[in-house]
């Protein structure tokens, strides 16, 4: 089962958004309580637990649920509250009671959500766009990462496109410099807005030490690349943008996803990649993922694995060859030669990975990427144990 | 160009290349070619077509082309010394050497060399290469060891990469030697001609068989130094094009990485003895063919072992960067890339200039150290004429030639061979060799052959066929 990173729940006395950290034992500093919301799984805590200051309560609800009275603290009550950890960050909407774990510092894969905007329309969106105004999400983000208390290894940024938040983006970007400077920064970018090379060195004066955009290319000829993201006129605002960003001193992966439209150029793709824009870090090439609108685009999109095997060996090798920093994400290992495996990776985030009943009995399913929960019933017809 | 009836091969000024079926190419010419088609894609891709779709198209041959030429950052790195013009070997293809014994006459002086460092350190590079060349070097070790210690102490305010290589027969190389290029990390580069009866003939020593005494030295050094800090070259005379697979297995018995086929350079002593021991380009071709066929077959086997001018003519033709290999650069390498210090004090444009020097010929000189600037010796009048020569993209000949992006100018050679620095590419033996090196390659990267990518792209990062390989998963 995937890990569960949503609830929803009743929220009383919360009159905005908030964002608060997890504690499941009563804090005894009063100042830091603000900051915390305090789960109390069991038992009643009116008796002699002081529950001043704490941001808010958050209690499992049900019949015999533990009763705040007397306190003017917002309440939050959730069905189930064993998933709420102590050192979890979670998001509280006010109205529909919707907790959302936005950082657990145990995880390797712990994002920021920086917008639901975007300015391109990929045919393969996992998380569609939303055109609405969701410019409080800087604020908030600014608040998780104030919140933070065990710096992580690693933690992106998503969307959404972020670099439409613009000078938001710079100043995210300049508190984790200064909050968290050990931390790697991941972020998924399309590159376009980085055609504005005054924005670039905004970006690269911050000086993160540690900071990398993962930029997607989908093929080596801009009117297939610009249908793939619905876009025209974004093939050459990326690769405008990835040359700013080299000149500027910023480091940038190259992404491509895998499916019907992308794979018939793939071969020509790397070496276009290799050829013209040699500072890359890392290329990763990536399954696809049923979600969003890959649901609407199944047959437009959709190719099994197995038959682009040859595709995928040939430009691997040729980026290997080339000493070419190169990944496989999403892909079983079933699907993939024995060659590939020492370079497919473990890619899919812990809250929506999962493994199909025939994968028990698999020699090698500690090693594999699994699924995507969203791909249990549409994935390729060639999973098998090993 | 056409490489055989039914394929032609495309290349571009940023050394993009298309190898296309004769068909498609009829086509791409007529106009008719389908523009929803693959190979139109792959021709756009590759910045041979450009179109109403997209205006990036500047942006990335601009990057391409700074890229490619990013050997001219920096100005000239290498900096030849020619720290005495005495040998103890008398090999009939030398270029310069001289048996005399008279050190006042043919030796450096400290004050040159230093005048020499000087210059080195004034470039711009922030890494230069600090050669050491006779001559047989180590005869005058003195001046080596003392010109590398004084660039060291000069060098600890400018903080760049010196790397610094001594070239030797390696026929007096001591304990003493061993231990000083140990501690100054200095490269060896030496001459291996082929097995002893081969190299024996083609490089006559005054104290019995050279190959006795390199082959135990080459050993020697490999253990000092390490196997990657030794390297060889060889010189093919008449006799060695009879050998290629035999020579080729002499480097592999002595544990070398690699090999540099040599044909003899048209310069010194190689002019007299021409008829006796020269050949013509298409037979040197024969017999470069021939063993790069069989080094390929030994890294079949398993083994990683390149052939090193192949590797440099690959590097050119699979990556978008440039090779700092100055005898096929454009701008050619004379005065751009590389300069001679002469054991007398006179500053030439290449090794190949100081030679012609040695047959009275100071066409190339550009100036001397005693006398003139650094201003004067790489931006006078003779630099300057040389400059205007050096450009490929600018020769009859080359201009329209499809292997232009990935050969070089050679002024030096033209006019030594036809008393012309634009030099007449129809009867150019430069022309002919490298044509003929680069029509090969291209047939063998053209063949679709999957093994030979591998061994090729191995060659061209400098690493072992293993590393070429995709990893095996760490857990397997």
């Amino acid at each position: 089962m995937a890990l569960k990173i949503t609830s929803l729940g009743r929220a009383e006395g919360l009159s905005e958004r908030a964002v608060l950290r997890v504690t499941r034992t009563p804090l005894s500093d009063v100042a830091s309580r603000r900051d915390h919301v305090l789960v109390i799984e069991q038992g009643v805590p009116d008796h002699g637990l002081d529950l001043s200051g704490y941001g808010a309560i958050l209690v499992k609800d049900g019949p015999g649920a533990p009763v705040a009275a007397g306190h003017a603290l917002p309440v939050i009550r959730l069905p189930d509250v064993a998933h709420l950890e102590a050192g979890h960050i979670v998001a509280v909407s006010p109205r529909s009671g919707f907790v959302r774990t936005v950082f657990r510092p145990e995880s390797p894969h712990n994002t920021l959500f920086a917008t639901g905007r975007c300015n391109s329309n990929c045919l393969m969106c996992s998380q569609p766009p939303k055109d609405e105004d969701d410019s409080y999400l800087v604020a908030e983000n600014l608040r998780i990462i104030e919140l933070i208390d065990r710096p992580p290894e690693a933690l992106g940024i998503t969307g959404g496109e972020p670099t439409l938040l613009g000078d938001g983006l710079v100043g995210v970007l300049s508190v984790l410099r200064e909050k968290l400077p050990q931390t790697y920064v991941h972020m998924l970018t399309n590159g376009r807005r980085y055609r504005d090379s005054g924005f670039v060195r905004k970006l690269a004066n911050v000086g993160h030490p540690a900071f990398v955009s993962g930029i997607p290319l989908y093929a080596d000829v801009a009117t297939v690349h610009d249908y793939i993201v619905q876009a025209e006129g974004a093939f050459d605002e990326t690769v405008e943008g990835l040359y700013n960003a080299a000149e500027a001193g910023l480091a940038v992966e190259i992404r491509v996803v895998l499916h019907k439209q992308s794979v018939p150029r793939l071969v020509p793709l790397v070496e276009y990649i290799y050829r013209n824009f040699p500072f890359v870090t890392h290329v990763a090439l990536m399954g696809l993922e049923h979600m969003g609108y890959v649901k609407k685009n199944w047959d437009t999109l959709w190719v099994d694995p197995v038959a682009y095997v040859a595709e995928l060996t040939a430009a691997v090798r040729y980026l290997h060859q080339r000493r070419v920093n190169v990944s496989i994400y999403n892909l079983q290992l079933c699907l993939l030669p024995q060659e590939l495996w020492g370079l497919a990776k473990k890619s899919i985030s812990d809250f929506k990975n999962v493994y199909l009943p025939e994968c028990e009995q698999c020699a090698v399913r500690s090693h594999c990427c699994g699924l995507f929960l969203s791909q249990m019933n549409r994935h390729s017809a060639h999973i098998r144990a090993m | 160009m056409r490489l055989d009836s039914a394929t032609v091969l495309m290349t571009n000024d940023v050394g993009d290349h298309l190898i296309l079926p004769r068909g498609e190419f009829d086509a791409l010419v007529a106009h008719t070619l389908d523009t929803r088609s693959d190979r139109y894609h792959d021709l756009r891709a590759k910045n041979f077509v450009a179109d109403d779709y997209g205006s990036v198209h500047a942006r990335v041959l601009a990057s391409r082309y700074r890229t490619k030429k990013a050997f001219l950052d920096g100005f000239a790195k290498l900096h030849i010394f020619v720290a005495t013009l005495r040998c103890d070997h008398s090999c009939p293809y030398c270029q310069v050497s001289r048996q005399s014994e008279d050190r006042l006459k043919y030796d450096m002086t400290p004050e040159m060399a230093r005048k020499g460092v000087d210059l080195m350190l004034r470039v711009p590079a922030p890494a230069v290469t600090c050669e050491f060349q006779g001559g047989e070097a180590l005869l005058n070790f003195p001046l080596v060891q003392e010109t590398i210690e004084y660039a060291v102490e000069q060098n600890q305010t400018m903080g760049k990469r010196i790397d610094f290589v001594v070239c030797t027969n390696l026929s007096t190389l001591s304990d003493e030697h061993l231990a000083y290029f140990a501690r100054r990390n200095v490269k060896v580069s030496t001459s291996l001609d082929g097995p002893a009866f081969l190299h024996d003939r083609n490089r006559p020593f005054t104290k019995g068989s050279s190959h006795a005494v390199v082959e135990r030295n080459i050993r020697r050094a490999q253990e000092a130094l390490g196997l990657s800090q030794v390297s060889a070259l060889m010189t093919a005379t008449r006799e060695s094009l009879k050998h290629p697979q035999a020579i080729v297995d002499e480097y592999l018995r002595l544990n070398l990485g690699s090999i540099f086929l040599r044909s003899l350079s048209p310069y010194g002593f190689a002019v007299k003895t021409q008829k006796s021991i020269g050949y013509t380009a298409d037979e040197f071709l024969a017999f470069y063919k021939a063993a790069l066929s069989h080094i390929i077959a030994v890294n079949r086997g398993g083994r990683t072992f390149s052939e090193a001018y192949a590797s440099i003519i690959l590097q050119k033709i699979l990556t978008p960067f440039p090779v700092g290999y100055v005898d096929l650069q454009s701008p050619a390498g004379a005065g751009f890339g590389a300069v001679v210090y002469n054991y007398d004090g006179e500053v030439y444009a290449s090794d190949e200039a100081r030679m012609l020097a040695e047959m009275n010929d100071t066409s190339f000189r550009l100036g001397s150290l005693l006398e003139n600037s650094y201003e004067e010796i790489f931006f006078g009048q003779r630099m300057q004429e040389i400059a205007a020569a050096s450009c490929n993209e600018a020769l009859a000949g080359c201009s329209d030639c499809a292997f232009q992006p990935y050969c070089g100018a050679d002024p030096v050679f033209h006019y030594a061979t036809q008393a012309d620095m634009f030099g007449n590419r129809a009867s150019s033996d430069f022309c002919r060799k490298n044509m003929g090196i680069m029509r090969h390659l291209f047939g063998l990267l053209g063949s679709g052959d999957s093994e030979i990518q591998e061994i090729f792209a191995a060659w061209i990062s400098e690493s072992s066929l293993t590393e070429a390989r995709l990893p095996p998963a760490p857990w397997l």
